[in-house]
């Protein structure tokens, strides 16, 4: 049986979104609204094109011969639990056509149905944005809790992890969360790579098209270097 | 035969006959390693290096031309001998008495001389009008025989670029047959073919081919004046690599004396190369260091080539280009790859010398390269912009593995096929004239078949495609006829002989046609197939713009109700053009590449149904139109990849930028990325890829500072650049094309 699912755009050629060259489709809708969200555009959970899971599968098929041995698809958003059964129903048709699943998630929903999902994933790109409760009430929109049991639940499954999380001066540039992220990363053998990206303001625009006020206008983006510097802290941890 | 100078070798059918590709299939030693072997600059290239990048300093301090000598015609023993730094030189050689010394060559055309010495402030001498007053050049010799729509085919720029007042070019000559036999033995050769046509019917075709043998015979023996001029016999093989290198070089530099085509390539000299530093390292005369600096030193005076041309000139060729192209790389029939030691070392020397345009360094790919040399290719694409890459596993099975490309992208059996450059015709405009019916309203010329105007509101497709192909079927005759005066009149008046006496007597002929504006017609098709295209006129009746209403697919973006129709034009296009027969039976082919021509072409077309702005540029070669790919990179390249290699011969260009950040994280990662990019992209069986990873801002930084970028070296179409050479409409077109980003 195969689903349909609502899809914002399709990137043909992601190589940031997971390892290789990638096909990345990105849904559309967020339950999230986290202030350094550079998407804005897929929040609403209205709009988008509909695809039909196994007709994407197909479409990402004419790109397979790119991937090489580590590329394959990956989904992003918006967030994709929302849409676990297409999701899934993909990357089930994707591993029958020899392809790779990667799937970039906040980890804010963890049913049934998202399980199954996971079952064909590959890989999860885990944005884990904060070290606290607070601030990720305050500035995501959930609490931290599922995101911490999705963690669980995946070092349980032995689904390799891409930790990452985006770096925003005064919030999180701080060795509390280093210490967060190295506990995370000790209690937690799937996570075989992090990834930290820096924070960056050049979606301000796209805030001005859609009408929509940018929250995190007042952050400074972080230096390189700074975030070179946390970045090697962690990969010490992982080694 | 047996030599002396060939000792250490293993024996074959290359010593019973001319058989480079055999002496390099028995002794050549295939290499899979990395390039952790290589050398960097000995300090005797990098001083040399110095005095040529000062040089390259003073050229760019005058404008583009360092001198001219107006007074000499150019050939092979017409200057004396050029250094840079006698003493410091390993190969020795220059194109005329002073390193960036311009010659001046005519015979293709005076016209063109003339202009080109008044462009920089010279005069050509009157001694050299008085020597051409009564001698007939190529371009006096066409210009007599073209018919008025020839004329006016040219005028309208329906046809444009055609080689009627400059040399062809895009002849390989087996420059390594000098290194491997001696010219005295390719003499030799050459006589018995000669005395063999005495038994022959004497007709004109066979008549010609005896004169050209004569000729040839003569040639070579200038050949060997010009090496004696430097202190070197060539008439035997060469004894040593250092020897090998220079004999090859003193062919080349003999063909680019004597001819000065649009495109003076190389062929594929890299791994025969090797087979005389394996044996040089191996008997110990030899080390690595002194290898790379051999081809170090050969590429530094590749650098140097130059040739005089006029400012329209270079509108069409942007960039003072010699299309030096070696290709390395590529596998072997029997399964070895052709990969050796000496491809790293001749892409090597875009480290050792840093990056530049030429020689145009193309790797030829296939899925079965070593690893480690797809690795060291992309990481060379990526810190250098220097390279292009063509479908090894495409063209492997034509034309063998002894191949080499003229110019861009035009395959050719080294020393066995040649072709008749033809430029391109613009499909863009062409479409344009036949809405019209037969009338161009750029140029305000009525050409071509006359009917009216096409009636109605709005552009239906079957009738516009039926249109359509009236017009490409009488285009293409008339294209065919032109080219084929052309190539008479080359023959007659500004014959390659050096060049052809470097090839098998029987040799086989393409000709190449080409077409511009694929992309535009393309979309426009299919914008008056799926949205709706309204015709705007003129007072006068005339079609001069449109309206174009609702969304349509544009190709390069992985759509076949658009990416067929571009599939579909050149097929039509290569169909027709074989209808008409050709100048010496040569074989039809058709390329997809522009050059920097794009830009003048789009110049003289008026607004097309695709929605784009009269006078607004094409794309380049096969290029979707900047800006129309909404679905990231690889869409883009599988638009470009279903066109056809065998309706496109002469090949099919794509140039592809990306910008660092998004090939990937770090240069480790962009590597890996590129690597499988090109696998991926050459799977699809596509032909031919330039890649640049920049940043537009780079870009626009040399926009406005071109002083401090002097070496920012750059893909543009099937060959490099220096940015600062372009003409500051070019640079416009290459900052506004599609730069592949993060989204």
């Amino acid at each position: 049986m195969s689903q349909a699912g609502w899809v914002h755009s399709i990137q043909t050629m992601g190589t940031l979104d997971g390892p290789g060259v990638r096909f990345v489709v990105f849904t559309q809708g967020c339950n999230l609204r986290c202030g350094c969200c550079h998407n804005p555009d897929t929040w609403e959970r209205q709009g988008g094109i509909q695809y039909d899971a196994v007709e994407l599968a197909e479409r990402a098929t004419r790109y397979r011969e790119y991937f090489g041995d580590v590329g394959g698809v990956t989904v992003s958003g918006g967030e994709p639990l929302l849409q676990a059964g297409f999701v899934k129903a993909f990357f089930e048709a994707c591993h029958e056509r020899g392809m790779n699943t990667c799937l970039d998630t906040s980890g804010s929903i963890l049913d049934d149905e998202v399980k199954v999902l996971l079952s064909v994933t590959d890989r999860v790109l885990l944005d884990i944005k904060y070290p606290t409760d607070e601030q990720y009430r305050a500035h995501v929109g959930c609490g931290i809790d599922t995101p911490l049991a999705f963690l669980d639940y995946l070092n349980e499954q032995g689904i390799a992890t891409t930790l990452r999380q985006v770096i925003i001066p005064t919030l999180n540039d701080n060795e509390q969360n280093i210490a967060f992220l190295k506990e995370l990363i000790a209690t937690h053998p799937c996570i075989d790579t992090v990834e930290l990206l820096p924070f960056k303001k050049i979606c301000t625009v796209k805030y001005e098209q859609l009408g929509l006020p940018f929250r995190f206008e007042g952050y400074d983006e972080p230096s390189q270097t700074m975030v070179a510097r946390m970045q090697a802290k962690l990969q010490e941890a992982i080694l | 035969m047996k030599h002396n100078n060939w000792q250490g070798f293993k024996e074959g059918v290359w010593q019973e006959e001319i058989n480079v590709r055999d002496f390099i299939q028995t002794n050549y030693r295939a290499y899979e390693g990395d390039d952790s072997f290589l050398s960097g600059p000995t300090a005797r290239t990098s001083e040399l290096m110095k005095k040529v990048q000062a040089l390259f300093a003073l050229e760019r301090q005058q404008g583009g031309v360092l001198d001219i000598d107006t007074a000499t015609v150019s050939s092979l023993t017409s200057y004396s001998p050029g250094y840079i730094d006698k003493q410091n030189e390993l190969i020795v050689g220059l194109q005329t008495n002073r390193p960036l010394k311009r010659g001046v060559n005519p015979f293709g055309g005076m016209r063109m001389v003339r202009n080109a010495c008044e462009a920089y402030g010279y005069k050509l001498s009157p001694k050299v009008e008085e020597e051409f007053r009564f001698r007939t050049t190529h371009n006096d010799g066409v210009f007599r025989a073209y018919t008025d729509e020839m004329r006016q085919a040219r005028k309208c720029h329906v046809i444009t670029g055609l080689p009627d007042a400059y040399g062809r070019g895009r002849i390989i000559g087996d420059y390594r047959r000098v290194a491997l036999y001696g010219v005295d033995c390719l003499i030799e050769g050459k006589k018995k073919d000669k005395a063999k046509l005495a038994d022959g019917d004497f007709d004109a075709e066979h008549i010609r081919l005896d004169e050209e043998l004569a000729k040839q015979i003569a040639f070579l023996g200038y050949m060997k004046e010009m090496a004696a001029m430097y202190g070197y016999d060539i008439s035997q093989p060469a004894g040593n690599a250092r020897e090998a290198i220079q004999w090859t070089y003193f062919a080349y530099l003999a063909s680019i004396k004597e001819q000065n085509g649009a495109a003076m390539s190389l062929g594929r000299v890299s791994t025969f190369f090797d087979i005389y530093i394996e044996r040089d390292l191996e008997n110990g005369t030899l080390t690595e260091a002194g290898a790379q600096e051999l081809m170090d030193d050969f590429v530094i005076k590749l650098r140097m080539a130059r040739h005089l041309r006029t400012p329209e000139y270079n509108e069409l060729f942007g960039g003072d280009p010699m299309w030096i192209t070696e290709v390395v790389g590529g596998m072997g029939e029997d399964g070895r790859t052709l990969v050796t030691k000496s491809s790293f070392r001749m892409l090597n020397t875009l480290y050792t010398l840093g990056s530049s345009p030429e020689p145009n360094l193309t790797v030829l790919w296939s899925n079965d390269l070593p690893a480690p040399f797809k690795k060291f290719c992309a990481k060379v694409s990526v810190d250098t912009d220097s390279i292009q890459y063509e479908n090894d596993d495409v063209m492997r099975p034509i034309y063998g593995d002894d191949y080499a490309i003229a110019c861009c992208v035009s395959a050719m059996k080294v020393g066995k096929q040649m072709q008749f450059f033809g430029a391109r015709c613009n499909l863009a405009k062409l479409l344009l004239i036949a809405l019209n019916g037969g009338y161009d309203t750029t140029s305000g010329l009525h050409i071509g078949p006359q009917m009216p105007v096409l009636e109605g509101d709005k552009l239906d497709y079957e009738t516009v495609v039926e249109r359509f192909d009236i017009y490409l079927a009488w285009l293409s005759r008339l294209y065919v006829n032109t080219m084929n005066i052309i190539h008479y009149m080359h023959d007659k008046y500004a014959y390659e002989k050096t060049q052809m006496a470097l090839h098998d007597t029987s040799v086989e002929r393409f000709m190449a046609f080409g077409i511009a504006g694929l992309s535009v017609v393309a979309d426009s098709f299919s914008a008056i197939k799926y949205a709706s295209v309204q015709p705007i006129k003129d007072d006068n009746g005339f079609i001069v713009d449109f309206n174009t209403e609702g969304d349509f697919p544009t190709f390069g973006n992985d759509d076949d109700r658009v990416d067929l129709i571009a599939k579909e034009l050149t097929h039509k296009t290569i169909t027709e053009l074989r209808k008409t027969p050709t100048y010496r039976k040569a074989i039809h082919t058709l390329s997809v590449l522009t050059i920097t021509s794009n830009v003048m072409y789009g110049k003289h077309t008026g607004a097309t149904p695709d929605g784009r702005k009269a006078t607004a540029a094409f794309a380049p070669g096969a290029n979707p139109m900047h800006n129309r790919e909404k679905n990231g990179a690889l869409a883009s390249l599988n638009s470009v990849a279903k066109i056809s290699y065998d309706d496109c011969r002469d090949g099919i260009s794509n140039t592809f930028s990306i910008t660092p950040a998004a090939l990937g994280r770090d240069d480790g990662e962009r590597v890996g990325n590129l690597v499988s990019i090109l696998d991926g992209y050459f799977a699809k069986k596509a032909h031919h890829i330039n890649v640049n990873v920049l940043n537009r801002e780079t870009l626009m930084k040399a926009y406005e500072d071109p002083e401090a970028y002097p070496n920012l070296t750059i893909r543009v179409s099937g060959y490099a650049v220096n940015f600062h050479k372009l003409s500051r409409e070019q640079q416009r077109e290459v900052i506004s094309r599609t730069f592949h980003e993060v989204m």
